[in-house]
Order: C-alpha cells, then sequence, then structure tokens
C-alpha cells in the first residue's frame, strides 16, 4: 500500500463550494484546504481561518525602512561628512523626510511580498496534489477539497463518505 | 444548488413606501459580458499566450526593435561625444531629457492608479486592465530612467546617485529635490515590479497546470512532426518558466487568504507612493526659485497630469489590443466609459490648475511670476502652449457626450491627442521657465537637435518592445480577479441566471 496524501472532492458551483468548506471546518477538520482557482469571498471566515498575518511583516519592513532612512541621512550628512549646503542644518528630520518615506514604502513592500510568501510556506517544490489530473483542472473551473491524511480526524473510508454526503463528486486518493 | 439569500421579509410599511415611490431597477453593467464562464475566461486569457505567434506580433516587434535602436544609437552618440549633442545651451539646461522624463514617469501613474487606487475603492471594473496598465508602469519607468540618468553627462558615474561608498569617500546630499527623486522614481520603479509579479503569481500558476496538463495528455497532432515537436518543447519550456515563477503556488484557499491581505497591503502602500513619486517630481521644479516652477500648486497639478496622461496611454494601448485580440468581452463599454470620465475629470483638473496658475501669477503681485506666465501663453513659445492647452483642456471635454465614448476609433485619436498635450505640458514648464528668466540679457531659444529627437523617439520603440514581449509571455489579464468579479464567483449564489451545466 502506498503512502496517502490525502482525499480530494469537487464541487459543481462556487455556493455548494463555499458551503461544503463551511461543514468541513464544522466537522472538526485541521489539515485541510480549499483549492479554486480565484479567491472566494469570505472564504477564509468558512475555513475558520483567523486573519492573514502578513501585515506584521509590512509594519517590520515599514518601520525598518523608516529607520534606516533616519539614519542613513544623520549618519552620511550630518556625522561622517557633513556637507555645508546654502547654510542649511547639516540634519533636521524634514528634509530628508521624503527619503524616510520612500524607503518606508519600499521596504514595507518587500516585507509584504515576503511576508505573503512566508505565511503561505512559499515557494514550494512539490506538492503530491498536482499528480491528480483532477486538481490540474482547478486552474479552469473546478472546485476542489482536499482533506490530508495527516489530520487526527482523516480515516480513508470515513472521510470519503464525508465528503460525499457534503456533496462532494470525483472524489479521489492522492498518493503522497 | 443557488440558494438564495435575499431578505424576503419586508414589514408593511416599507412595501407601502416601495409601492408608491416604484423605484427603479438599477442595472449595473455586467463587467465580463455574454455570460462567458470561468473556462472561457481562463482559456480566453491563456492562449494568447499560448497559440502559435502572430504575425502582426513579428512584424510589430520588427518595428519595435528597429525604432529602439534609435535610442541606442542616440545614446552611443551622446556617451562618445559628451552632453554638447544634446540642444542644451545656457540659460536652457533643462530640455527634452527632463521633459521626457516626467512624461514617461507621469505616463506610469496610471497603472499604479489602477491597480492601487481603484482597488482600494473597490472598483470591480479595474480587473481586465490592471495587468497590462502595470506593465505600462513599468515599462514607462524603464523609459523615463534613461533621460535623467544619461542627463547626469558622465553616466559611468551615476551610480554615485545611490549611498554606496565610493573613492571620494562622499556622500550622496539629501538637502537636494533631485536626490529624493532618485530614491522616489527607483523606489516606484521597485514596488511597481513588485506588485505587478505578485498579482501575476497566481495566473503564471494557471499557465503553468495548462501546459503539465497539455503534457500529460500528449496529444500534438495537427501540423508536421517538427511543429508538434516544437509545440511540445515549448510545453516543456513552458511548465518549468512558469513554475518556477509561480513559486510553487496552489490555488489553496491558505494561499488566497494571505494573497489578498498582502495584495490589499500593498495596493495601500502604492497609492501614498504613486502619490508621492509624482509630488517629488514636481519639487525638482518646485523647490527653484524661479518664476513659473516656484509655485505650491505643482505637487496636486503634476499628479492630476500624470493620471491623466497614463489613462490617456492606457486607451492608446488597449484600444488596439480589445480589437487584435477580441477582448471585447473582457474590455466592455463600462470599461471604456469609465477611463473616459476619468481622463475627462483629471483633464478637467489639469486645466484648472492652467488657469489657476494665472491667477496666483497675477493676486501674487510679483512682476516676475507674471511675466512668465504671460510670456508662457504669448512669448516665442507661444505655438507650445497652445499645443498644451488645446489636447488637454479642450480634448477630454468631448468625454461628456456618449456617442464620443462609444466611438473606439475617435477614443483612440482623442488618447493620442492627449499624450501628445502632455509631452508639450511638460516642455512649456520647463523650457518656457528657463529660457526667459531674470536677466534679458541671458535669455535664450531652445531647440532640440536631431540627437534630442530620435533618443526620444526610440523610447516609444522599446517601450514597444516590452510590451510586446509581455503580450507573448505573460498573462495580459489577471485570469483570477476578472473571475471573482463574475456573478458565478459569488458565495451566495446572486447569480442573474443560471445557465446550463458548467463541466
Amino acid at each position: 500500500m502506498t503512502e496517502k496524501y490525502g482525499i480530494i472532492a469537487s464541487f459543481p458551483d462556487t455556493p455548494s463550494f463555499f458551503h461544503a468548506a463551511e461543514k468541513v471546518r464544522d466537522a472538526g477538520y485541521k489539515k485541510w484546504d480549499t483549492y479554486s482557482s480565484f479567491p472566494v469571498h469570505g472564504m477564509p471566515e468558512a475555513q475558520g481561518q483567523a486573519r492573514s498575518k502578513v501585515p506584521v511583516f509590512t509594519f517590520l519592513g515599514g518601520i525598518t525602512g523608516f529607520t534606516v532612512g533616519l539614519l542613513m541621512v544623520w549618519w552620511m550628512n550630518a556625522y561622517d561628512y557633513p556637507l555645508i549646503i546654502r547654510g542649511q542644518p547639516f540634519f533636521s528630520p524634514v528634509f530628508p523626510f521624503p527619503i524616510m518615506y520612500e524607503l518606508t514604502i519600499l521596504l514595507a513592500a518587500f516585507g509584504t511580498l515576503g511576508g505573503m510568501f512566508i505565511t503561505n510556506l512559499l515557494p514550494q517544490h512539490y506538492s503530491p496534489l498536482f499528480n491528480s489530473d483532477q486538481f490540474l483542472e482547478v486552474s479552469g473551473d473546478r472546485l476542489v477539497i482536499a482533506i490530508e491524511a495527516r489530520d487526527g480526524q482523516y480515516d480513508a473510508v470515513a472521510t470519503r463518505q464525508f465528503l460525499e454526503e457534503i456533496g462532494g463528486t470525483d472524489i479521489e486518493e492522492v498518493s503522497a | 444548488m443557488a440558494t438564495t439569500t435575499q431578505d424576503s421579509s419586508m414589514d408593511a410599511t416599507q412595501a407601502a413606501l416601495l409601492a408608491k415611490v416604484q423605484p427603479t431597477e438599477l442595472h449595473e453593467q455586467p463587467l465580463v459580458t455574454n455570460n462567458r464562464d470561468f473556462n472561457w475566461v481562463t482559456d480566453k486569457i491563456c492562449r494568447i499566450v499560448e497559440t502559435k505567434t502572430p504575425t502582426w506580433w513579428w512584424i510589430c516587434m520588427a518595428v519595435a526593435l528597429m525604432t529602439a535602436s534609435f535610442t541606442g544609437l542616440g545614446l552611443l552618440w551622446l556617451v562618445s561625444s559628451g552632453v554638447g549633442v544634446w540642444g542644451l545651451a545656457n540659460p536652457i539646461n533643462w530640455g527634452w531629457a527632463i521633459v521626457n522624463f516626467v512624461f514617461w514617469i507621469g505616463i506610469g501613474h496610471a497603472g499604479t492608479l489602477i491597480s492601487a487606487v481603484l482597488c482600494l475603492l473597490k472598483q470591480g471594473w479595474r480587473t481586465s486592465i490592471n495587468r497590462a496598465a502595470e506593465a505600462m508602469t513599468i515599462f514607462a519607468v524603464v523609459c523615463a530612467g534613461i533621460f535623467p540618468l544619461f542627463h547626469v553627462g558622465r553616466v559611468w558615474f551615476a551610480w554615485w546617485l545611490f549611498p554606496i561608498p565610493n573613492s571620494n569617500v562622499i556622500w550622496p546630499q539629501f538637502r537636494s529635490p533631485l536626490e529624493w527623486d532618485v530614491f522616489a522614481v527607483s523606489t516606484y520603479g521597485t514596488v511597481s515590479v513588485l506588485f505587478w509579479y505578485m498579482g501575476m503569481i497566481p495566473d503564471l500558476g494557471v499557465l503553468r497546470d495548462r501546459a503539465v496538463q497539455r503534457l500529460n495528455k500528449g496529444v500534438y497532432e495537427g501540423g508536421s512532426a517538427i511543429a508538434n515537436k516544437i509545440a511540445e518543447g515549448m510545453d516543456h519550456f513552458r511548465k518549468n518558466f512558469y513554475a518556477i515563477l509561480a513559486m510553487g503556488w496552489r490555488n489553496a484557499g491558505n494561499h488566497w487568504r494571505n494573497y489578498e491581505m498582502a495584495y490589499l497591503v500593498l495596493a495601500g502602500l502604492s497609492t501614498p507612493l504613486v502619490l508621492s513619486v509624482h509630488t517629488i517630481v514636481s519639487f525638482d521644479f518646485a523647490l527653484a526659485v524661479l518664476p513659473g516652477w516656484h509655485t505650491t500648486i505643482f505637487p496636486p497639478y503634476f499628479v492630476a497630469g500624470a493620471i491623466f496622461s497614463g489613462f490617456g496611454m492606457v486607451l492608446t494601448l488597449m484600444l488596439p489590443l480589445r480589437a487584435l485580440y477580441g477582448l471585447h468581452d473582457l474590455i466592455t463599454q463600462r470599461h471604456i466609459d469609465n477611463m473616459c470620465k476619468i481622463c475627462l475629470g483629471t483633464g478637467s483638473i489639469v486645466g484648472y490648475a492652467y488657469i489657476m496658475e494665472f491667477f496666483i501669477a497675477w493676486y501674487g503681485a510679483n512682476p516676475y511670476e507674471s511675466f512668465a506666465f504671460i510670456n508662457r501663453a504669448f512669448g516665442q513659445y507661444w505655438w507650445a502652449y497652445v499645443m498644451m492647452f488645446s489636447c488637454n483642456v479642450f480634448t477630454p471635454q468631448l468625454f461628456w457626450f456618449k456617442k464620443v465614448r462609444e466611438n473606439a476609433a475617435l477614443v483612440w485619436i482623442m488618447s493620442i491627442f492627449i499624450n501628445v498635450g502632455m509631452w508639450f505640458e511638460r516642455f512649456v514648464i520647463t523650457v518656457t521657465s528657463l529660457a526667459n528668466d531674470f536677466l534679458p540679457t541671458s535669455w535664450g531659444y531652445y531647440s532640440p537637435t536631431m540627437v534630442d529627437i530620435l533618443t526620444f523617439f526610440g523610447t516609444f520603440g522599446l517601450f514597444s518592445v516590452l510590451f510586446l514581449l509581455f503580450l507573448r509571455f505573460l498573462p495580459l489579464m489577471p485570469i483570477a480577479e476578472v473571475k471573482f468579479v463574475m456573478p458565478e464567483a459569488d458565495p451566495h449564489g446572486h447569480r442573474g441566471d443560471e445557465k446550463g451545466d458548467q463541466h
């Protein structure tokens, strides 16, 4: 017997897919996910997922950018090599504000993209789901729910039956 | 099993009121017309990349490459012989290079506006045009960047603009708006690329999966043996190329949750960014103590102008694409209407700013300021002012009329006028203020040289080369986002009519 990754089931339209996700959540499964080629409005709540942590990374990036901008201008123009320009002060928090502003946005943007990759555990080289021809159709219009074998509640027979009960079709076991 | 969750319970007073008022049904124009389904959308957008390269593409590419070579030759000429080959001469030391820089940077702004500001405002119609508009932004920034880079004179020292230690042990001078501009433009370019790339990840995943599907099926027929082999080879290339770029994206609900949050945050970051970029570009002028430049109206005026010119360029690009690829169900009349209306709105702000500048010059009671503005409109560069005013103020006013907005050919021609007008605006601001400054003895008249003209002309080729490559290798529209605004994607089943079997 080969190792199983889990069971996938397809759903005919977005409402049934959405409500099925709510039922999987209520049934107490933990290691499962929905798969659709577009974001479904309200799906995180239907899946019982918390708010995304991406903004934390944005904040860290932004605060780093702001501080780096501030310190860089002070260090370069007021400390390491002070230059007299038009009698202006060597440092003030006002004139380098555009620098701080732009660096805040730059590093916050990197933080956001990086945060998206980190929270999604990407890049990922391989996922057994792609071995299923049905799963590949998710990129078209197929709507799939996959319950993974590593879930504590997973049972090859009972889970399959459960997915059938909530309206799943084309149920397939995917090998790891 | 579409269940409607429409609330049917309504109390008696409400019902009586509704019977009396008799409200008309509000029909929102659909964003994807002709009842297309998900597979149609996926197919339509992916097949642009997956089918054989059309002949027109090769022709356009050849023309674009030849045009782009003018920029290459112009820059080669410049670097090998010195900045004297440009038409710059005292007192006009900011000529076409700066005009072109501001022109191209301005064009970029519509892309960010569509992708970020309209995203925050939850404007569903942005979906089918945002990818191409973002691509336009990035390529416009590339074209823009060339000019200040070479304008520094000794381009091999351009890296001194960045805070990198150099052998002179000297640092950039952060009190200069030109240095702020280095940061603003490079941040803008970088963040635009990040935003563009992140938005593309799900679609790159789609292209990857489709290549895998075709390879799994293994049916490559219809052509000669060699043609079939090439088709298969191309799919192997696509599988790997898009797999690397898609980073293992697999459309999971969890992916979408973080992706949507990241997208929203990036939109929130890009909005202040796009406003700051042209503000800082306007500081290049506004912080100089020169009549005609030294005005506080510049930041909002520049930003409005940038959005105006950018939407002009989006129309210039999207209308031919719509016709060439038959995208009428995705870029509908509603999209064109909205873009025209934004041109109308921002064009009117620009027109207001032109008039307000005169008012300020008069109200400020500064003779030099008054002279600068009267000279702008009636002095030696009156022809440029007329071009600017007629293209930017009068052209968009035609967009009040529905008949005009529905005539794609006319809209396209008007979008060209907007592009031309906005170039002249930058010319008027930059050159007229410098040509006639404080001392009449030092006045001059600026004319571009052939090198100036051809270098600028070539950037349109460069832009086209990049845009054509984008069309050929990357998804033109955000497939996921287009699907998201379709009634089928609604999890609560608010869909107009039930269509046939989806599978």
